[in-house]
């Protein structure tokens, strides 16, 4: 039987870091449904307009400074936001941070 | 696969009576033994930053016989650092943080040597700075910087044991090991400055980078050892309040500048250009934010100036000190901006004036014409106009 591609969405969990649970609404976590990585964040940033412009540029690529991460793999080495998800999967969004002594601005 | 601790001239290193009932619980442990210790012994570790992750670092490693240290930071101890940086005093505030550092590791274990580099680590001091040390620690604190030592440690062909933190999450791997990946793998650029919230503004659990430094520690003498398994090709996440550890891959990028097939980066380039922080250093009105400083505002105000003031701070700063502001936190500011009214004088502030320089350049977007920076935020504030305001 032939299943046509994206149909099924799978429920995943995108996985917030602290830089951006200002946006989420403090969230750590968020359920969604989405038959791929690009999709599931997608829907994230649909719900979370604010969230759209640390994660996206203007040109609709996700930012070089954020990875993105299909479990324990950096969708990068997958298929990018194409990547298919399974239900259970996890999303990790993984920013650049570089605290080490916090001097102050 | 042990760093090679013997590129240097060979010295006939050995451990006196004192060094092994030192280290004895070492030395009776099979991982490590008279030959690990000898190793630890002869390592040359430099750590960049004497900082928040520098304090566990440099005790752990001088507690451990790493037999040479070198210590970069041009800071001096600061008040507020007491809160995480466990290697200094209170009696220490105001001393050189590498001087009050290497007080206190020698302290600890005065037979190992201890250099200190009392100097910012640039593009063209950092190649020959790293030149005579085995493996290097990253413990900083901004996005130039770790680009820096990444770099100057492909080049060289050091191991970079990298941790960073912020509020109460951690991040640590070993970049730079032959065969993993290095930093520009995981990151190929940096966040436009403002882009990521700045440690300064989210704060910070003191004791979180007393565990990713322990952990940092950790690594660096496994990598000394050649035991165990170090984090190459592996990022750990910590998340202090969940208490859960996670593990993702890293990989190396076939396309990476520095480190891949067809590479780019050969030298050392100019890091705050990079990261676009040179822009930042430029005159407040080219970029086209009008000021106010402190005294001028509070002179308006006792002339009776209609003036009204905007916070953009969090709830929990607000609690600390106000200027009796209305307060909208930056971050809420797009959606709440109908609650302001664009007919009026607004003078908006934060802590240091870095914020509230980002909150005008939106309401300037937003059509708002008639604002005023407050220069320096609520701390010169409290250093001009009210010294008994808190600074924090």
């Amino acid at each position: 039987m032939f299943v046509e591609e994206g149909n099924y969405r799978m429920a995943v969990k995108v996985l917030i870091p602290t830089p951006l649970r200002q946006f989420t609404g403090k969230q750590a976590s968020i359920e969604c449904n989405a038959a791929t990585v690009g999709q599931a964040l997608g829907s994230l940033t649909g719900t979370f307009a604010e969230l759209r412009k640390h994660l996206y540029t203007e040109e609709g690529k996700i930012r070089s400074f954020v990875n993105v991460y299909l479990n324990d793999e950096d969708i990068r080495f997958l298929d990018k936001e194409n990547t298919r998800t399974k239900d259970g999967d996890t999303i990790s969004i993984v920013p650049s941070i570089a605290g080490g002594s916090t001097e102050p601005k | 696969m042990a760093i090679p601790t013997d590129t240097l001239p060979k010295q006939e290193v050995k451990l006196s009576n004192e060094e092994v009932l030192r280290y004895s619980r070492h030395l009776i442990m099979p991982e490590v033994g008279l030959e690990g210790q000898l190793k630890l012994k002869r390592a040359r570790v430099l750590l960049i930053g004497t900082g928040g992750l520098g304090a566990p670092l440099g005790l752990y490693l001088a507690a451990a016989g790493v037999g040479h240290l070198g210590l970069v930071d041009f800071d001096v101890v600061d008040f507020s650092n007491l809160q995480r940086q466990v290697t200094f005093a209170t009696g220490d505030v105001g001393k050189h943080k590498t001087e009050a550092a290497k007080a206190r590791l020698s302290g600890l274990n005065p037979t190992i040597e201890i250099e200190t580099f009392e100097t910012r680590l640039t593009s063209e001091n950092a190649l020959e700075l790293f030149r005579d040390f085995d493996i290097i620690v990253d413990g900083t604190d901004n996005f130039p910087t770790r680009f820096l030592v990444n770099d100057a440690c492909l080049l060289l062909g050091k191991p970079n044991v990298y941790g960073s933190i912020f509020r109460f999450e951690g991040q640590a791997t070993v970049f730079g090991y032959p065969g993993g990946p290095c930093y520009r793998c995981l990151y190929p650029e940096p966040p436009p400055p403002g882009l990521v919230p700045s440690c300064a503004e989210g704060g910070v659990l003191g004791v979180l980078p007393g565990i990713v430094g322990s952990i940092q520690a950790m690594e660096t003498i496994k990598l000394i050892l050649g035991t165990g398994e170090p984090l190459v090709g592996r990022l750990l996440l910590f998340d202090a309040l969940a208490m859960r550890f996670r593990e993702l891959k890293l990989r190396r990028n076939p396309a990476c500048p520095l480190c891949g097939e067809h590479r780019t980066i050969t030298k050392l380039i100019d890091y705050e250009e990079f990261c676009g922080i040179r822009g930042e250093e430029a005159p407040p009105m080219t970029n086209g934010i009008p000021e106010i400083t402190p005294k001028d505002l509070k002179a308006r105000q006792d002339r009776g100036d209609d003036l009204f003031i905007l916070d953009v701070r969090e709830p929990h700063e607000y609690q600390i000190c106000n200027l009796n502001g209305k307060l909208i936190p930056l971050g809420e500011l797009p959606r709440r901006v109908s609650e302001l009214d664009s007919s009026r004088e607004m003078v908006v502030h934060c802590r240091s004036g870095k914020r509230s320089a980002d909150a005008i350049q939106f309401l300037q977007k937003a059509g708002f014409k008639k604002l005023l920076n407050l220069k320096g935020g609520v701390l010169a504030w409290a250093d001009e106009v009210d010294p008994t305001m808190p600074k924090y």
